[in-house]
């Protein structure tokens, strides 16, 4: 029992006459202020250890000319994601693993000059400018589920053309099984490649047939202006049926190859992120079931569809195929 | 404004005259004071939620908020014994309770967001909390906290006996090695902060090995008077 030393019986007597009134006042002053300040201390710290408030809308980039159109067969009329949101909130582990470090860290990446080599199994391999690579094709609109591997979604407008006419233009071989992806690799700017968070560079892959369909995209707009560093400027992988991991940012490199390649999240975590990835409410997260999902801008859940609601037009891809073993 | 040490029972002879306390003395500010400082975060994000602040997905900041506070409130109450122990201080024995209680309300919280976000499911939270391991254990973490915050009064302590008491409320280790677990095991890559709270968890743990009750420098001070 620890000893109060205060306690100690003091040898006073207790005919000594009361305090004065002004030493009480100055102990409830001296008490409310060292009240006030230890709750402000202890709220304070709680909230420097814990309070992230969310990013505010970033900086307005410039407007990409575009073709207006109708909505084409591939696209969605649901509401588009706000544009401050869809910019504020990502992924994009090179620039920092919370959600709003890729805005906050836009500026690391540099998008001039960058080049795009496509290479490996092809008739024409070609090393391109990003600026002549975009004349090679009128920019499309798509708007386009994204559905992430979190149990999060966001409608993206994007603009681009279909990775297929890119591919044709290359000619791919007869050898040619899988289309490998790979991201800017720039330790020195990046922050988060200066961790060893994941293996870098960012690697994903796909299978022929899956970057020849109709629609698998190369986007390098988004909401008619031109791609920001955190939705992966100058160019990147849209595939709607896939979880979001697998739509690569910031590609630098397109190489065919005759073997399934090793992908980034499949070789940081096998068991939780596959080489397909199609989005699937069948086939749980370890940590969480994917059934459902949150709409960015919604508050409730909803339920996730079939890959990603595109079942009708990518089913057919995987027939045969037992979807739980190639999650 | 007074604080007095615990009168002596009904019977006993007071030799002395009531001690007036010295203004010194008086902490009657501390437990109010750390109750509305760990109740700040929640009023922060109340407002914070209001007024949009939260991001794109204030759901999910809510959710890791509350998660991480219940946890950082927990391994603070957790402090109080051994910073006790090896300071002879007696704050520390005065704030425990309100720490402890504090980080059972953030775990509620933590739960009652979760359970928003399952869209209050029973099928979905069941499955989650039996199929998923991390889910399991921050639901136990969660559940082992009840009984710690239902027997919190000093009439429990009565009724329990001073030795029971102690040793139910040592359910707190394992529940704060669950959260920690639950923490660890919730972050997908990057696991500083996670791993911050596990190492300190265990200094802690550890403390209470290198001073045990029966050794604390405040007892001996006491036994050498």
């Amino acid at each position: 029992m620890p000893t109060d030393p205060d306690a100690v019986p003091h040898e006073k007597p207790s005919r000594e006459p009361r305090p004065p009134v002004p030493p009480s006042r100055r102990e409830f002053l001296r008490s409310a202020a060292l009240f006030t300040g230890t709750a402000l201390a202890l709220g304070g710290g709680l909230e420097l250890l814990t309070r992230r408030p969310g990013a505010v809308s970033s900086e307005e980039a410039p407007e990409l000319a575009r073709p207006a159109r109708p909505l084409g067969p591939y696209d969605t009329s649901e509401p588009v994601t706000p544009y401050g949101q869809a910019t504020t909130y990502n992924n994009f582990y090179e620039l920092g693993v919370s959600k709003d470090d890729p805005a906050r860290n836009a500026s690391a990446l540099q998008v001039r000059p960058w080049t795009v080599e496509i290479d490996g199994e092809v008739e024409k391999p070609v090393t391109v400018d990003i600026d002549k690579l975009q004349s090679w094709f009128p920019l499309e609109d798509r708007i386009y589920r994204m559905r992430c591997v979190e149990g999060w979604s966001m409608v993206m407008p994007w603009l681009g053309f279909p990775l297929a006419a890119l591919l044709r233009r290359v000619q791919p071989t007869g050898e040619a099984r899988y289309v490998k992806f790979t991201a800017i690799n720039d330790p020195q700017h990046l922050p988060g490649q200066q961790e060893p968070i994941l293996d870098w560079p960012y690697v994903e892959g796909l299978r022929l047939d899956e970057a020849m369909h109709p629609l698998t995209f190369m986007a390098m707009g988004l909401d008619g202006k031109v791609l920001l560093p955190q939705s992966g400027a100058p160019l990147r992988l849209a595939v709607p049926w896939k979880y979001g991991f697998k739509s690569i940012k910031s590609v630098v490199r397109i190489t065919l190859t005759a073997s399934q390649p090793q992908t980034t999240w499949s070789l940081a975590a096998p068991d939780e992120y596959g080489f397909y990835a199609n989005v699937n409410p069948a086939v749980p997260h370890p940590r969480w079931s994917q059934a459902t999902e949150r709409r960015i801008g919604e508050l409730r859940r909803r339920d996730t569809l079939p890959f990603n609601g595109y079942a009708e037009q990518v089913a057919g891809l995987y027939k045969g195929m037992d979807l739980r073993r190639f999650y | 404004m007074t604080s007095s040490p615990a009168s002596p029972g009904p019977g006993t002879p007071d030799p002395l005259p009531p001690r007036r306390p010295t203004p010194r003395a008086s902490l009657d500010w501390l437990v109010p004071a750390v109750t509305v400082g760990g109740l700040l975060p929640a009023a922060v994000l109340i407002l914070d939620a209001l007024g949009g602040a939260l991001g794109a997905n204030p759901v999910q900041r809510a959710l890791h908020q509350t998660g991480q506070l219940a946890l950082i409130v927990l391994l603070l109450s957790l402090v109080c014994t051994p910073l006790r122990r090896l300071t002879g201080w007696t704050w520390p024995a005065r704030v425990r309770k309100a720490l402890g209680l504090l980080a059972f309300f953030y775990a509620l919280l933590h739960f009652a967001i979760y359970l928003f976000d399952h869209d209050f499911a029973p099928g979905l939270v069941l499955a989650d909390v039996l199929e998923r391991p991390f889910i399991t254990a921050g639901f136990t973490a969660l559940l082992l906290l009840v009984p710690l915050a239902l027997t919190s009064t000093p009439q429990s302590v009565r009724r329990l006996g001073f030795a029971r008491w102690t040793r139910l409320h040592q359910l707190v280790y394992a529940s704060a090695c669950l959260g920690a677990l639950h923490y660890w095991w919730g972050v997908k890559k990057d696991h500083t902060s996670p791993l911050l709270a596990a190492l300190a968890l265990a200094a802690l743990l550890a403390a209470r090995w290198l001073w045990p009750a029966g050794r604390s420098r405040a007892g001996r001070r006491a036994t050498s008077r």
